[in-house]
């Protein structure tokens, strides 16, 4: 079964995306910042990490520049965020971002982020 | 429901030949009851009485663009943009030796994200494209999705519609809650209000035609009729691409399908 992470410190993004990914059939796991968010995954790797930007202890771009340090696959990484500009999109790629939603989202955007990396048919 | 709702889905099918079966009715009012006001009538019954009056003109190309299915993302299906890439350019390189441009249509264009799609696909193969030009007429049966269009303007929401983030940081300027196409994709695409059941006769002809998810509004003959039009407008083996649920078997012989693909016809000669 393909795994989601969804780290984000609100509990109301948290909830409504795993709505969703349950809904696209993903199985999820929850994480509140980004010590936790590195606990999960080197725990269990996802297929998926949805990360925000800015979390306690450790923000999104610390998360991912330490897992496209490490060995392996690692996760697919989307970014989702409201640093909703140009310079902050292409940081995130840099850090090894392979997606980037702008928030608010909703299913349509989301399902079609997925769709484009090829997570959903 | 009311013989409004009725008079207003046959002038949308006289004028655009799309079809809105009595099922539709729901759409006629929640897309037009809003916009009543803006046109200084009080009700369906007196758009319809001014329609009857005045066929043509502003108000009429509103009301066609208000029901009109305008839904459109980026890459859509992502399929015919990979043919395109893999089966359509190179064969016309090998053929184009001598004419060193080519001319592509997306007839039903809507706001435009078509239109781009194919630009970002052809400065993407530009290696494989060897100094070949192209040229490309968006059109659509809206003036007013066209204006959109020619600004290359989009939401937030827009461009994250099946538009991978890597091509919008190539090929966008940051307005700040708004992005715009640079100017350098925009550049060689012309945008044109065309009614494909009117067309005048001096468009084309066209290498490549792009006409998906049209058809299946229209009935058989209307249908029989654009498939025409659009054949008197494509070059002979130049290429035709439909939607996915669309197909010109049996309503004409002048495409006939590619082998080994779906949704793509060539111009018989």
């Amino acid at each position: 079964m393909r795994t989601a992470v969804i780290a984000d410190d609100s509990a109301f993004v948290r909830k409504a995306a795993r709505v969703i990914l349950e809904a696209l059939g993903f199985d999820c796991r929850e994480a509140r910042n980004g010590r936790e968010t590195l606990d999960i995954c080197h725990e269990d790797m996802p297929t998926l990490l949805l990360l925000d930007w800015e979390m306690p202890e450790l923000d999104g771009i610390g998360v991912a520049t330490t897992l496209r340090a490490e060995p392996g696959r690692g996760p697919i990484i989307l970014f989702c965020s409201t640093h909703n500009d140009l310079d902050h999109i292409q940081q995130a790629l840099s850090a090894g971002s392979d997606e980037y939603v702008m928030k608010p989202f909703d299913r349509t955007i989301l399902e079609d982020k997925l769709r484009s990396i090829g997570l959903v048919n | 429901m009311s013989g409004a709702t009725e008079a207003l889905r046959c002038f949308v099918r006289n004028r655009a030949g799309i079809n809105l079966g009595a099922d539709k009715d729901y759409l006629v009012v929640s897309r037009l009851k809003p916009q009543l006001s803006s046109w200084d009538v009080t009700s369906l019954d007196g758009l319809a009485e001014r329609l009857r009056a005045q066929p043509k003109g502003a108000l009429a190309d509103q009301v066609i663009a208000a029901l009109t299915i305008n839904e459109t993302l980026w890459f859509r299906d992502s399929k015919p943009f990979d043919l395109l890439r893999t089966v359509i350019l190179p064969e016309l390189v090998t053929r184009k030796a001598t004419d060193r441009s080519f001319a592509i249509w997306s007839a039903a264009c809507s706001t435009g994200q078509e239109v781009y799609s194919i630009a970002m696909t052809l400065r993407e193969e530009e290696a494989q494209l060897r100094g070949l030009r192209a040229t490309i007429l968006g059109s659509d049966i809206c003036e007013p999705v066209l204006a959109r269009a020619r600004t290359g303007i989009y939401t937030q929401f827009e461009v994250q519609r099946g538009l991978p983030v890597q091509r919008l940081v190539r090929y966008f300027e940051d307005l700040g809650g708004e992005w715009r196409v640079r100017p350098e994709l925009r550049s060689g695409i012309e945008f044109r209000a065309l009614n494909l059941l009117d067309l005048p006769l001096n468009i084309g002809p066209f290498d490549i035609v792009f006409c998906r998810n049209v058809l299946i509004y229209f009935e058989l003959d209307v249908k029989r009729n654009v498939l025409s039009a659009l054949a008197a407008r494509t070059k002979p083996g130049g290429y035709l691409i439909l939607g996915g649920a669309e197909t010109t078997l049996g309503l004409t012989t002048a495409f006939s399908p590619v082998p080994g693909t779906a949704g793509i016809y060539r111009r018989t000669t």
